[in-house]
């Protein structure tokens, strides 16, 4: 009998102080390699989901083909969709980040269609006969208007992509999912366990921060 | 172009669809995964969801309990299970993390069709002398169906989705198809394998809305 390490990384214990202290400069790179992939994917996911809901709004053929296309593209598995992009992208960041913004797209797109077509009739009556144009009509009354369930479909896309990062680990650009993806293949439960502990930490982080933006954002919904 | 052609032949040669790594084999495993946990999901889901919904209490947590769920990866779960001792029993861990993972759309969509029944027609169905049993089968359950099956088709669909990542684990399922293109680095294996479970998801998703479309009308929220 062998009397049990003293060591919780040797004992390959769950939580183990000594995995964090060691091991920091690695779990930062993930964390931000993590926060990185999502951030640039739901910024490119709004940038190209504004534009489309937009369109969808003024013309009444477009709102078919957009929500259509954007919920199948909703449909296709994680890691069905990184495959898929393979042969355009290869082996590369670049491969997880245009999957994710896929699947933003469908809940963004949604939730501000959902907004614009929630602006009252009345106002946007009133700053048309304030002598407004349909640009300074969009972009001074009809958005801002539609923030606040903009906003709930940027907190859930968010959540859904800190998440969804995880699976890029199967590219070798999964963040924190790179760690959970290589605990598993070597049982180093400590470090299975901090990746997973620290993504959820990151979602609910990302999805605080947000909420708070939405409060800076529309002072007009807090009487 | 090129990579489709050769995804095509890929699929359509018949050695890839035999055998215990075939995707008869794989579809199989795939198909059996996905009912098993839709089963058990709603088995857990729909009572909690339509009794609280019944006694109106409680929709705060199912809602929060559906974010909270959004926010775990459903990899992470996986890959957690399967370094506990439950490891070691085949497809439970994959079976449990798909569950947790199909559980918190069932119960929103569920307890959210409860609640929207219209109180106008409760009301006129407690002033006829139902019973609170009576209410519950014959008034509020066929009224929240439709929303209730919605739930059920999406929780259906982003399971076809999700099992493919039991494959990550080691598990069985279409993903294997996938991760085995990976190592060889095939693409073309790659591309068919993510063909197969974005068709198998479509389908799902077809067959619920044919479902629907076929079901009595009070099911499917008809008001004629």
């Amino acid at each position: 009998m062998t009397a049990p390490p003293h060591d919780c990384l040797a004992r390959n214990e769950w939580i183990c102080g000594a995995y964090l202290s060691t091991r920091r400069s690695i779990l930062w790179d993930a964390v931000l390699q993590h926060l990185q992939l999502t951030a640039v994917s739901v910024l490119v996911g709004l940038v190209l989901a504004v534009p489309l809901a937009v369109a969808a709004r003024r013309w009444r053929w477009a709102a078919g083909p957009v929500l259509g296309v954007t919920t199948v593209l909703y449909t296709i598995p994680s890691l069905a969709m990184f495959s898929l992009l393979l042969p355009v992208y290869g082996l590369s960041a670049s491969l997880v980040i245009a999957g994710l913004v896929l699947y933003s797209l469908t809940l963004l797109v949604r939730n501000i269609l959902a907004g614009l077509r929630a602006v009252p009739e009345e106002t946007r009556q009133a700053a048309r006969g304030m002598g407004y144009g349909p640009i300074r009509l969009l972009l001074a009354v009809e958005l801002p208007l539609s923030l606040p369930a903009a906003m709930a479909g940027l907190r859930i896309a968010t959540v859904s992509a800190v998440s969804l990062v995880t699976v890029g680990a199967i590219v070798g650009y999964g963040g924190l999912g790179n760690l959970i993806y290589s605990g598993m293949n070597s049982f180093f439960k400590a470090q299975v366990l901090t990746a997973s502990v620290l993504c959820v930490l990151i979602a609910v982080a990302a999805d605080l921060v947000l909420l708070g933006v939405q409060r800076l954002l529309t002072p007009w919904t807090r009487v | 172009m090129n990579t489709l052609s050769s995804a095509w032949s890929w699929l359509t040669s018949s050695a890839n669809w035999s055998g215990d790594g075939g995707i008869t084999h794989r579809l199989t495993q795939h198909l059996y995964l996905t009912v098993v946990c839709l089963a058990l999901s709603c088995l857990i889901a729909l009572p909690v969801a339509v009794v609280l919904g019944h006694i109106g209490k409680g929709g705060a947590l199912a809602v929060n309990i559906s974010n909270v769920g959004r926010a775990v990866p459903t990899f992470a779960v996986l890959v957690l299970l399967l370094l506990t001792p439950l490891g070691r029993h085949g497809d439970w861990p994959t079976v449990i993390a798909l569950v947790l993972f199909a559980v918190p759309p069932l119960l929103t969509n569920a307890y959210v069709g409860m609640r929207e029944v219209d109180q106008d027609v409760v009301r006129a169905a407690r002033g006829m002398g139902m019973t609170g049993r009576q209410l519950l089968f014959h008034v509020e359950l066929p009224l929240a169906s439709p929303l209730i099956l919605t739930g059920m088709r999406i929780a259906a669909v982003q399971l076809v989705a999700t099992a493919t990542l039991a494959a990550l684990a080691g598990g069985g399922g279409l993903g294997r198809i996938i991760t085995a293109g990976f190592n060889l680095a095939s693409t073309p294996q790659v591309v068919a394998g993510a063909l197969l479970v974005a068709v198998f998801a479509l389908l799902v998703e077809t067959l619920f809305v044919i479902g629907q479309r076929l079901a009595p009308a009070w099911a499917r929220g008809s008001t004629e």
